[in-house]
């Protein structure tokens, strides 16, 4: 089956442990108010508004669907910024097999891969065929998710999977929802399955002063999760939001300082907690 | 020995006393330069038929470069101690006794390199620190070895006064390895170059991962690939100077180059390129280098004179010498223009096809071609892609892609490396700055490089992009030394100088982070 992929990075040194290609994928049904990637949000609606205003012409309407020339584009962003949808002509469907051709040419320089987005568990389908290939050489698979879809309901995408890196926005609900604009209700149920499955890799906080309580947040998180961590232990990932390519009207809120992110860490040390790492 | 003109003479005086005066050079740096320009009026060298309008000639048109060995070599150009000799059993001429503990060791080291000479004068090799540490490390508690490693490192940057001195470790984890890093870190000193020789499976990942964090902190450990060296070597080798890897025990009478790109703007076509141009100039140059080896050997008595050689810290029959070039991107390029093909090195797979054809070329020539002296290496030279010299303009390292032009993608760099580093086992790198977010993950450093060895690549360093040390082209230098430099006060080591040049003609501060 096909995947809407909006890009593939050949190198990745943040997205996992060691080098990793990876793979993003279109649509997200969460609506962060810091996202880093807004265009990553929604499937483009062919509306033509971004071939307009592309400057270098890599844009053309072809039989009413966009198409993408990237051997033209500038990468000036400008489709992105302009279009009204939240959205890219840039992302384009892929099957699983043609995504692993680009994949391969890696080897032997990555140790794995791993999926992102957008929120990649809305194409979960196609995740397992990518993990499927990925599997057969030998390669690791990680997905980088934001937790909303039950992991539950997908044994057989996780049995190809060897971890998931979720996103704890917020602990609790009304925050959650202020950030996100949904409940958190399914992550932390989704966090506890991965726990107790030995699947939970990385759990990420993105430390966002101006929007919630992050000191009584991450203390909340520390303690909820201690028991999973007890059982199989995973990384905590402290993350500074910081305004780039964030949307202007949440681009100006306060950057946590770097004292405030050591004290999160010292504390979630203290609870017990080894690798922590801030980024 | 042949007359010279007065004229030269004279020219050559003025020269000498532009050194004396000179603001920017150490006391040292004149002294060299000073007894460079007594060899240049020296005419003994029974030099081959046509050397002359590809040598002596203008910067855009030279062919060969013999970078500035002088006119009658006194010495081999690159000399490689067994050090192991020296551990067991002392130095008569020094008289030294055999060390019996790490204080010793270290003096002992230290002592003897002022004794090493090589081209630049001072040692460019300065041993495989762990094994020659390693049996002294225990014999004083863990902080005495720590803070002595750190003073012997501190030492040797302050008097061995060239990032061409070269220290090598590995491939098995050591005591040593561990205070050198933990070391260096601290320093960020230029001096001394360092490789670690690294196989998969005999290098743990924990020392992988330790040289890696160190390498972003200050510029070295390189990466050297110790199977592909051993193959070609065996296990007594040694990775000398920038990147170079040579004989133990031995080392390299001479380095030449041919420049590339120069020959191919002669050529009218890549045919003419193949068959006619670059062998005359290859014939020309593996016989100039055959008649700098032969006066080496046979006159300047070097070889039954020295203490090195009286001892048998070196042999002369563990001697090679490593035949050169550089511009293979810009013959490539010039040559595609001149055809009207599209594409360029580094980018075009037809490019890339045409640099691996004449590397074929220049390897079956140098099969072929013998010289009596370099029994070690099967009576031939050993390739070897120089990485460039400061003055030079236009001319890409080796068989690089120019800075600037580097694939978008790593990943595609590194498989056009690999087409290339085979081919010389006396020395080839590519050097790669990296982006700060990654000291958080150096695994993922480690990754790149356990790939690229098993895909064939000989050689590879890492600095990350914002720290003071940094990798010229095979060399350290300390930016805030150039930027000394850079305002007119003379600094301590003559390869600073090199870097400045190299950052005004090479582009070094401009290559692709990756
Ligand atoms: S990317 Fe946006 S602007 Fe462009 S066609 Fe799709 S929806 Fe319209
Ligand atoms: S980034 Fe978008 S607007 Fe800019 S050149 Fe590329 S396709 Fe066109």
């Amino acid at each position: 089956m096909q995947g809407i992929v909006t890009k593939i990075i050949p190198f990745s040194s943040v997205d996992g442990p060691g080098n990793r290609t990876a793979i993003f994928l279109q649509g997200c049904n969460l609506d962060c108010k810091y996202c880093h990637n807004p265009e990553t949000r929604k499937r483009c609606i062919n509306c033509g508004e971004c071939v307009k205003n592309c400057p270098a012409g890599a844009l053309s309407m072809e039989n009413d669907q966009v198409h993408f020339d990237p051997t033209k584009c500038v990468s000036c962003d400008t489709c992105i910024k302009t279009c009204p949808h939240d959205s890219t002509p840039k992302a384009s469907p892929m099957t699983a097999e043609a995504v692993f051709d680009i994949v391969k040419k890696q080897m032997p320089f990555i140790r794995g891969i791993t999926v992102s987005g957008g929120e990649c568990m809305l194409q979960p389908e196609f995740i397992r065929e990518l993990f499927i290939l990925a599997k057969d050489q030998g390669l690791g698979t990680l997905i980088d998710s934001n937790g909303t879809v039950p992991f539950g309901n997908y044994p057989e995408l996780l049995e190809v999977t060897d971890g998931v890196m979720l996103d704890i926005k917020a602990f609790y609900d009304d925050e959650h929802k202020f950030v996100t604009g949904g409940s958190n209700r399914e992550i932390l149920e989704n966090a506890t399955y991965l726990g107790e499955n030995g699947k939970l890799y990385e759990v990420r906080c993105v430390i966002a002063p101006d929007l919630y309580d992050c000191e009584k947040s991450v203390k909340a998180t520390g303690e909820f999760l201690l028991p999973l961590y007890k059982h199989h232990p995973f990384r905590i990932k402290i993350i500074a939001y910081r305004p780039m390519g964030v949307r202007a009207e949440y681009s100006d809120m306060r950057v946590p300082t770097q004292d405030e992110l050591s004290g999160y860490k010292d504390m979630l040390s203290e609870m017990g907690y080894e690798e922590i790492i801030i980024i | 020995m042949r007359p010279v003109s007065m004229e030269r003479v004279e020219q050559t005086r003025g020269e000498i006393l532009d050194i004396i005066k000179s603001a920017e050079l150490t006391h040292e740096q004149k002294v060299t330069c000073l007894a460079n320009k007594a060899d240049s009026l020296m005419e003994v060298l029974d030099l081959p038929e046509g050397l002359d309008e590809l040598l002596n000639v203008p910067g855009d048109v030279k062919c060969i470069c013999d970078l500035s060995e002088g006119h009658a070599p006194l010495r081999p150009r690159y000399i490689t101690p067994d050090y192991g000799k020296l551990m067991k059993e002392g130095c008569k001429y020094l008289n030294l006794e055999a060390p019996r503990d790490l204080f010793e060791a270290l003096n002992t080291l230290l002592i003897f390199y002022k004794h090493v000479p090589s081209v630049t004068n001072y040692p460019v090799y300065l041993g495989q620190l762990d094994d020659l540490l390693e049996p002294f490390i225990d014999t004083v508690d863990e902080n005495t070895a720590a803070k002595l490693i750190k003073m012997f490192l501190l030492n040797v940057d302050r008097t061995v006064l060239d990032s061409f001195a070269h220290a090598d470790i590995g491939p098995k984890p050591s005591k040593t390895a561990h205070y050198i890093f933990e070391a260096e870190k601290v320093l960020e000193d230029a001096v001394p170059n360092l490789s670690l020789k690294y196989e998969e499976g005999v290098s743990t990942d924990e020392y992988l991962k330790e040289a890696v964090e160190c390498a972003l902190t200050c510029a070295k450990p390189s990466f050297a690939n110790h199977k592909m060296f051993t193959g070609e070597l065996t296990e007594n080798y040694v990775i000398a100077s920038c990147y170079n890897g040579l004989p133990l025990g031995g080392g390299s009478y001479t380095l030449c180059r041919l420049i590339l790109g120069n020959i191919a703007k002669k050529a009218s076509s890549i045919d003419d390129f193949k068959n006619n141009k670059l062998p005359y100039v290859m014939d020309i140059m593996a016989r100039y280098m055959d008649a700098r080896i032969k006066f080496e050997v046979e006159e300047s008595g070097f070889f039954e004179n020295n203490f090195l050689a009286q001892e048998g810290f070196i042999s002369r029959d563990k001697f090679s010498a490593m035949f050169g070039l550089v511009g293979l991107a810009d013959a490539v390029n010039i040559l595609f223009e001149k055809e009207g093909k599209e594409g360029r090195y580094g980018h075009n797979d037809a490019a890339n096809q045409l640099g691996v054809e004449i590397m074929e070329i220049i390897n079956d020539f140098n099969n072929k071609h013998t010289n009596p002296y370099c029994e070690v290496t099967g009576g031939h030279f050993l390739l070897h892609a120089q990485v460039g010299l400061a003055e030079d303009q236009n001319i890409t390292p080796g068989t690089r892609i120019p800075i600037g032009e580097e694939p978008e993608e790593l990943i595609d760099q590194l498989n056009v490396l690999s087409k290339f580093h085979k081919y010389f086992p006396s020395g080839t790198g590519d050097i790669f700055p990296i982006d700060l977010t990654v000291h958080r993950n150096p695994e993922y450093v480690m990754d790149i490089i356990k790939g690229a060895f098993a895909k064939d690549l000989r050689y590879m360093s890492f600095y990350s992009s914002d720290s003071d040390v940094i990798r010229v082209t095979g060399y350290l230098v300390k930016r805030s030394e150039m930027e000394k430099l850079d305002a007119g006060h003379a600094v301590i080591q003559d390869t600073t100088a090199l870097g400045l040049g190299a950052s005004r003609n090479g582009h070094i501060l401009e290559r692709k982070v990756r």
